[in-house]
């Protein structure tokens, strides 16, 4: 067990490296590092004095040395925009991202994995063939598309729900966010269900192979051979087979989840790290741009990491290290 | 071992079909059998026989599209094909047991061996935890695991295929019940191991008073086991008998091609004699004699169906059978 | 290629509309990508506006709601845009761009990624590793995440939209391709072949690609849909597609302004269109995967 989770860890640090390496080759070797990222309205002088701090005149591998030294001290640059270490302004917009990503995959896993059950269930009754149907059309709705329309129909039509931004901070056991406040549960809803829709499908369709593929096993017939009852069966002896895939999927999903926060923010104006990339781009701020990408990248092989240690936990097999 | 009192289970008349496509396929029909109490009875056949779901269908778990579509099975003289579910539920690990073939597939990979046979206790008896988990223990102590007690937090891929398939039958030996049926249980198994397991479960059967079914490919496990022998092809059974008479003095062609097909049953220096052809796919049987097509003895009179006979404790269905001078 | 290959191509042919013809929901599925598809290459022929002639729009026309007429008696019957501009053949114009960047990225992803996959599964040893941890590396990150990085450091642009969404893609493909061909290598009849001196082109197209083909099938169906979805993503952004390449996501983005003062129709009906193809490619593609049933994972 430990010896896999270190294993696993330093396969984190070298797909990081990797990264680090493709984000540093994108910005210094294929475009011109000083054009992307000194401001257009810097002097001469402060130019030359960034060019130097950033060693622009040095050779490559000495740039990526400075490049990484920097990184690793937490400095990504300035934005041009805020005039303030582009770090600080990911670190700043983080929460609301995070908080608008889990509440979005807590709706998934709690809508997709009963729906999943059902309809794995009861393979090609009337009620899988919605169930999938429907599955299918939540992956094909393009997410923008369904969220605009999300607020054609909830804020303008019917006038529900705020249709932008995020609602006041609450506090509870010493956390921040805007689920502990009415006003900012009624923002998160419709980002929320906007973010889970696609993953909604996902979660239903992943259970559902998984309890298809599990319910004509040996040991299930066993299991009923035994007298188990069949309430035993599905909730113990085929979802605890489930369980690894869905929590392998359901972690990297969430990765997945972060990246495509970027959409979800852009039409709820949602103040998190996602409008953050979109509005630096358009603001040709890329400081902020590479810290976004190095930041994302971070967290996302961090989430694998901490994905494959918790799928050794519920998997005996890789648990006790000796599978045969 | 000869049997006393009543039978405990009576199999009458049933068909199992698999509603498909192209019609319905009798995997069972028309079988009729009777286990006496403390008998052993070897259920023989190819593959595809329909032995498996002769098994599945005393138990109630024959998958869908298949359905066990009439007949009778009397368990202790009552009808298990009229039961509910919940009902059919109280029978099965508890008066009837199970033992599957591939000992690697019938575990739950993810439960622990002792979650896995606690829930077997708890299924059927109001006992705490604690004393399941006794239960259990002596199960394990009983097929021979060594240090049961460590051995119940351990997971199924911690174990050989012959101590899995001990696992399985300390499973089902944990409510000793009145019949268990074994179906191929050492055909995955090394031949050492196959051995160990054939003597410890006839062991176990004597020593708790146990009906078994073993279902088997095998004549030659089934001879050293079995007290009587029952025959299955395409779906019906051809012939039963003593396992002596069976063996020794065979009735029905197909069970004689059984038997020379065999080399430990054929006398050195003559050759093995596998029955020719294939056997028929259950959706195109022949009708009459479905062993007609690959029978020696066949004759005009084989497209009608043979009946059943009865004589001097040996059944068969043949038109055309061997006979023997004793007989 | 040899008479029994054929002979399979034909089977599969004729399994895939045997299975689709079983499927109500997929046969009609299937006629609406056929008129789609059509739609999109005789764009031109059947708009009644060129909406990208300047000349021929009107600034007085913008904004009209659904079935408006204008002078000359054009009817718009799906609305104009903010420029004036006829839904219905702004629409099949970006119906046009959407499936061609869809398609063709799909198309070139699928025959990189079955290069790979192919020299991958047939020389093993280190090409193998070599090629299936970049593949792994590629499926580790969300395509939306590769995308926006190489967007965000490479601008927007038609080709480079086209070339970040064949990034994402081959590695599936590549994927696929190596686990059908390793199935189809370990038989027999191929170390056979091998052994009788038979060319290594030969093996490979002629054995193990038509083994890969019903897996091709399915996730090249699925892919073109996620890649039309993720192109209209892209350019909903700003950092997909330039505004002279106006595809279905770009329109959508027009309207999303409009949405909020009640202009739905500039948005809505693009969106509408947008979601009809993808759905429509979807469901087939799953009716395929279905009749085909290669255990393709749902990863």
């Amino acid at each position: 067990m430990t010896v896999f989770v270190i294993r696993r860890f330093l396969q984190s640090i070298a797909v990081l490296v990797v990264t680090a390496v493709i984000v540093f080759l994108g910005i210094y070797a294929i475009g011109d590092p000083a054009e992307m990222l000194i401001s257009p309205d810097a002097s001469q002088a402060e130019r030359a004095q960034v060019v130097a701090s950033l060693g622009l005149d040095k050779p490559l591998w000495e740039q990526f040395f400075t490049f990484t030294w920097n990184a690793l001290h937490g400095d990504l640059g300035r934005s041009f925009v805020f005039n303030r270490p582009s770090i600080a302004l990911i670190f700043e917009r983080l929460p609301a991202t995070l908080e608008l990503t889990l509440t979005g995959l807590v709706f998934a896993i709690l809508l997709g994995i009963p729906l999943g059950l059902l309809s794995g269930l009861k393979p090609n009754s009337a009620t899988d063939e919605v169930i999938m149907t429907g599955s299918i059309f939540g992956f094909s709705l393009p997410s923008f598309w369904q969220g605009m329309m999300l607020i054609m129909i909830f804020s303008v039509w019917l006038g529900w729900l705020p249709s932008t931004g995020r609602g006041p901070v609450g506090e509870f056991l010493g956390l921040h966010s805007s689920l502990f406040t009415l006003d900012g549960l009624k923002h998160l809803i419709l980002p929320a269900i906007n973010l889970s829709l696609f993953k909604l499908s996902l979660v239903i369709r992943l259970t559902r192979t998984g309890v298809r593929e599990t319910m004509p096993l040996d040991f299930v017939k066993f299991a009923r051979a035994k007298g188990i009852s069949e309430r035993r069966i599905v909730f113990v002896h085929v979802f605890k087979n489930i369980l690894i895939p869905l929590i392998t999927v359901i972690g990297l999903e969430l990765g997945s989840m972060l990246a495509f926060a970027v959409v979800t923010e852009t039409i709820f104006a949602w103040p998190g790290i996602g409008k953050l990339l979109i509005d630096s781009i358009m603001r040709l701020d890329r400081p902020v741009v590479v810290a976004y990408l190095l930041v994302i990248v971070s967290l996302f092989i961090f989430i694998n990491f901490v994905v494959d240690v918790l799928y050794s936990l519920v998997d005996p097999r890789v648990r006790l290290g000796d599978a045969s | 071992m000869t049997s006393i009192g009543p039978p405990v289970l009576e199999v009458r008349n049933v068909s199992t079909h698999f509603m498909t496509r192209r019609g319905a396929l009798k995997a069972v029909d028309d079988v009729s059998f009777t286990v006496g109490q403390r008998e052993i009875v070897g259920l023989v056949g190819e593959s595809g026989s329909g032995k498996s779901i002769t098994g599945f269908s005393i138990l109630g778990l024959v998958d869908p599209p298949g359905r066990v579509v009439s007949g009778q099975i009397l368990f202790n003289g009552e009808d298990l094909l009229k039961m509910s579910p919940s009902a059919m539920r109280t029978i099965r690990g508890k008066r009837i047991a199970m033992i599957f073939q591939d000992p690697m597939m019938t575990l739950n990979p993810v439960l622990s061996v002792g979650t896995q046979m606690i829930e077997t206790v708890q299924a059927h008896d109001k006992v705490s935890r604690a004393e399941a988990r006794a239960r259990s223990r002596d199960a394990l102590g009983l097929v021979g695991i060594p240090s049961p007690e460590e051995r119940l937090d351990a997971y199924p891929h911690q174990f050989s295929g012959g101590m899995r398939q001990r696992v399985a039958i300390a499973i089902a030996l944990l409510h000793r019940p009145d019949l268990i049926i074994a179906d191929e249980p050492t055909t995955a198994l090394d031949v050492t191991i196959q051995s160990q397991i054939l003597f410890e479960i006839k062991r176990l059967a004597a020593e708790f008073g146990m009906a078994l079914i073993w279902i088997s490919h095998d004549l030659g496990v089934v001879a050293a086991l079995a007290d009587r022998i029952m025959v299955m092809y395409a779906g019906r059974i051809v012939e039963a008998g003593k396992v002596d008479g069976v063996l020794s003095e065979p009735r029905h062609p197909y069970t004689s091609g059984l038997l020379s097909a065999i080399p430990a049953a054929v006398p050195r220096g003559e050759p093995l004699r596998p029955i020719p052809g294939f056997a028929p796919s259950p959706l195109s049987r022949p009708s009459g004699c479905a062993f007609r097509d690959r029978c020696v003895r066949a004759t005009d009179i084989c497209v009608t169906e043979p009946m059943l006979e009865i004589a001097a404790g040996r059944e068969f269905r043949c038109f055309h059978p061997y006979l023997w001078s004793a007989a | 290629m040899s008479a029994t290959a054929l002979f399979r191509e034909d089977m599969l042919l004729g399994r895939l509309i045997m299975g689709i013809g079983r499927s109500p929901k997929a046969v009609i599925a299937a006629v609406v990508c056929v008129i789609l598809l059509f739609a999109a290459i005789a764009g031109p022929f059947l708009t009644p506006q060129d909406p990208y002639d300047l000349a021929a729009l009107d600034i007085l026309d913008s904004k009209l709601p659904p079935g408006s007429q204008n002078m000359d008696g054009l009817t718009y019957w799906l609305g104009t845009d903010g420029q004036g501009r006829d839904m219905f053949s702004a629409m099949v114009y970006g119906l046009r761009t959407s499936l061609g960047v869809g398609v063709f990225s799909g198309i070139v992803a699928l025959v990189v990624g079955t290069v790979l996959g192919l020299t991958a599964a047939y020389f093993g040893g280190r090409i193998d590793t070599l090629i299936m941890r970049v593949v792994d590396l590629m499926l580790g990150f969300p395509t939306i995440l590769v995308a926006l990085m190489l967007l965000a450091l490479l601008g927007q642009g038609l080709w480079k939209v086209i070339f970040a969404l064949i990034l994402v893609q081959w590695a599936t493909f590549a994927r696929a391709v190596r686990s059908a061909a390793l199935v189809e290598k370990n038989k027999d009849y191929v170390e056979a072949a091998v052994t009788l001196g038979i060319s290594t082109p030969r093996i490979l197209i002629g054995h193990l690609l038509p083994n890969c083909l019903p897996p091709l099938i399915v996730i090249g169906m699925l892919q073109v849909a996620n890649a039309i979805s993720a192109e209209a993503t892209l350019s909903f952004l700003g950092i997909g597609l330039p505004i002279t390449e106006p595809s279905l996501g770009l329109l959508i983005a027009n309207g999303y302004q409009l949405l909020m003062s009640g202009e739905y129709w500039i948005s809505v009906y693009p969106g509408v269109l947008l979601l009809i193809l993808v759905f429509s490619i979807n469901i087939v593609g799953d009716r395929l995967r279905e009749v085909l049933n290669p255990r393709l994972g749902e990863r």
